[in-house]
């Protein structure tokens, strides 16, 4: 007997030529998909903040003293740095900084004791990813009062005879990616994701759940349309309303927040893409999950809730709890994040932006396949 | 001998819950048969055809349709089973001619735009074809849905109340219809409350609490439960009503104005009384056959009193 497994374009086709019909005649959505983008841009784009602690950073040491060890014991008792990694050279330090290891790098001069000792004003510099200017500028501001909180408390023995005076070093700072510490430039691209993670969740969450409660989900189930072909089907829609809101955003951000754009066009839509098609997978999952309507939006919300907290749109992602930034790594928006400024302000290059871009498509596959199992064949 | 059954069910049985809706259906309906299912409003009849084409699953039992296990080779017999829902189930929000052309490309038909064509043009919405569905009437809606159901000549047709709220002249067409495509040996499940439309089926099959009652040829229905029926007739009937229901012998009545049928199974005691009752209220009695819906009638009360 004929076996009768294969997945058919046919059949595929005709679905999503189906749902791009209904989508065109649904002009409520229509409105949303333009309507939606703007509005939340502007909102959020003028109004939030963060006071972020323990960022990870990483120091470049050529001396080893009780007076460095003084300043880093201090660094760390303001609350906002956490030292993880000591690095040979400025390149190891930029290049951390460039993949997003480390929010800061530490970088202590040869011989700066000894400068110190001699009066000759020597210099630590801080170098900092001020991609989000908010997270970075109380830890600046910490680290700027270093000196003189140095020397009027904690110095003792050798060096003691330096305690009381003025200042005997300096802090100097370098911000990097974003000079002038424009909060819009962080948010905005961030921003980005979490409209896209929305409406894209949203709009798909719906799309199994509408079936069942107007009744055609009995007429789909007695054709011999396969899971797959629905679910996949039903997205392509989506996906090209993806691309037309991360259109509309990258136009309001260029043009209204005026922010830099240093990477490649074509770069950033690739990941849109791939974080479109992840947003999506979501939706139709929990379409499938679902009872009804009722129950896909509650899903879609307890969706949301996570990727806004945790995902290092609203609190920078090194500076968060351990079980949270575990979470946070399941999420596409977290990597979706990463890759959004990295092309934005860093101009980060493809291979830069692989290790935030594979975990995106596995993500979507595993969410795919749980979709395609939860998909109620009958109407039991 | 299983070879020229289209459907073959045993002992379907299904459970919404604690209630027990369809109970021990066995079915068999031969190829180029037109087979018509009654039964009252909740009876089962939606369900059990949901379990023959895979929309639902039976508690227990088992069966085939066009020789596919309906348990295990759902996905074939939905690719050769025409289904048509009880509920409008296609897309207000698309055209007629869109909804016909999804149904096509979903069965991978070839010659599409000239079978959609032709389709239109038999059920005259020709003109009409760019019209929203949602826009259509009832009737309408379910002729739509009777051609879409049909479109990609299956070998089996399972049609729930297909022709609720459709108009005579249509009926008459659609079965005229149906027996064309029987001769052609397709076969036919349909649902229906129509008795004109359950007298036009080769076989009729009547379920009442989840259970089938009796099934066979009309005739063979009709013989298997003893019924006898007399027909009174006069200007007295509804004064005579109370007095003729009560009489000995008398299992039910069913009033058409100015005649009513009255059913038993002691055929002459049944006699006896109507003739007393005749002559106090001045009425006519004669002998009449005994129709599929005095006998349907007659199958429910008997369920009801279980
Ligand atoms: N999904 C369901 N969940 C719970 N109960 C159900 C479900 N579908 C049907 N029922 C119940 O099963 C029984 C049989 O319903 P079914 O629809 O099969 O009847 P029917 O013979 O088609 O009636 P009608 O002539 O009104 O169409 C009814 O009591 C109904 O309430
Ligand atoms: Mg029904």
């Amino acid at each position: 007997m004929k076996r009768f497994t294969g997945f058919s374009f046919s059949r595929w086709w005709s679905i999503v030529i189906k749902e791009f019909l209904q989508l065109k005649r649904d002009r409520i959505t229509f409105a949303m998909i333009v309507a939606i983008p703007v509005l939340q841009l502007v909102l959020f784009g003028y109004v939030i903040n963060t006071d972020p602690k323990n960022m990870p950073t990483a120091i470049i040491s050529n001396d080893s003293s009780v007076m460095t060890r003084t300043i880093i014991s201090a660094m760390e008792q303001s609350g906002y740095f956490k030292f993880v990694a000591n690095l040979p050279n400025e390149e190891a330090g930029k290049a951390a900084l460039s993949r997003g290891k480390v929010l800061f790098v530490v970088n202590i001069p040869t011989n700066f004791t000894k400068r110190v000792i001699r009066g000759e004003y020597p210099s630590i510099l801080v170098e900092a990813d001020a991609t989000d200017p908010t997270a970075t500028a109380m830890a600046l501001a910490a680290v700027m009062q270093l000196p003189s909180s140095v020397v009027t408390r904690d110095l003792t023995g050798s060096l003691a005879f330096l305690a009381g005076k003025s200042a005997p070093f300096e802090v100097r700072v370098h911000r990097l990616y974003n000079p002038e510490a424009i909060n819009q430039y962080n948010i905005v691209p961030g921003l980005m994701g979490v409209i896209l993670t929305m409406m894209m969740v949203l709009m798909t969450g719906l799309a199994i759940t509408r079936e069942r409660e107007r009744g055609t989900m009995e007429n789909l189930l007695a054709m011999p349309v396969r899971p797959l072909e629905i679910m996949t089907g039903k997205i392509v829609p989506y996906i090209a309303i993806g691309l037309i809101q991360a259109t509309i955003i990258l136009l309001v951000a260029l043009l209204l927040f005026r922010l830099p754009f240093f990477g490649n066009i074509l770069l950033l839509y690739f990941v849109v893409l791939l974080f479109v098609a992840a947003n999506l997978t979501v939706g139709i999952m929990l379409s499938s999950i679902a009872g009804n309507q009722l129950q896909a939006m509650q899903l879609t919300m307890f969706y949301f809730l996570p990727n806004i907290l945790i995902s290092g749109f609203m609190f920078p992602f090194l500076g968060m709890p351990k079980w949270a930034q575990y979470i946070g790594s399941i999420l596409p928006l977290t990597y979706f994040n990463r890759l959004v400024r990295g092309i934005f302000l860093k101009g980060s290059s493809f291979s830069d932006l692989w290790p935030n871009i594979w975990p995106m498509m596995v993500f979507t596959a595993i969410v795919m396949t749980i979709a395609v199992k939860f998909y109620k064949k009958t109407l039991d | 001998m299983s070879d020229d059954l289209a459907i073959n069910v045993i002992n379907l049985n299904k459970f919404f819950g604690p209630k027990h809706v369809v109970k021990d259906v066995s079915l068999q309906v031969k190829k180029g048969e037109i087979y018509g299912f009654l039964g009252p409003n909740g009876s089962g009849k939606t369900t059990t055809i949901r379990m023959m084409c895979g929309l639902l699953t039976p508690d227990s039992g088992s069966g085939t349709c066009l020789g596919y296990d309906i348990l295990k080779e759902s996905a074939e017999i939905k690719r050769h089973v025409g289904y048509m829902t009880q509920k409008f189930s296609y897309w207000d929000d698309l055209t007629i001619r869109e909804n016909l052309d999804f149904v096509a490309r979903m069965y991978s038909m070839l010659g599409r735009s000239q079978i959609i064509n032709e389709t239109l043009e038999t059920l005259g919405l020709s003109d009409r074809a760019n019209q929203l569905t949602g826009s259509l009437s009832g009737g309408w809606k379910q002729r739509l849905a009777l051609a879409a159901s049909m479109l990609h000549k299956p070998d089996l047709l399972l049609l729930d109340e297909p022709t609720a709220g459709v108009d005579p002249s249509a009926r008459r067409d659609f079965w005229e219809e149906l027996h064309r495509l029987a001769a052609k040996g397709i076969s036919v499940l349909v649902s229906t409350h129509y008795m004109d439309e359950a007298e036009r089926c080769h076989k009729v099959a009547y379920i009442a609490y989840g259970k089938l009652l009796a099934q066979g040829a009309a005739d063979e229905v009709i013989a298997s439960q003893g019924l006898s029926t007399f027909i009174l007739k006069g200007t007295n009937l509804s004064k005579a009503m109370e007095r003729i229901e009560s009489a000995p012998g008398v299992q039910q009545t069913v009033l058409f104005g100015t005649m009513m049928h009255v059913s038993g199974l002691d055929k002459d005691l049944l006699r006896q009384s109507l003739q007393a009752a005749a002559s106090e209220y001045g009425l006519e009695v004669e002998e009449a056959d005994t129709g599929l819906e005095d006998i349907f009638i007659h199958l429910m009360k008997q369920a009801d009193s279980n």
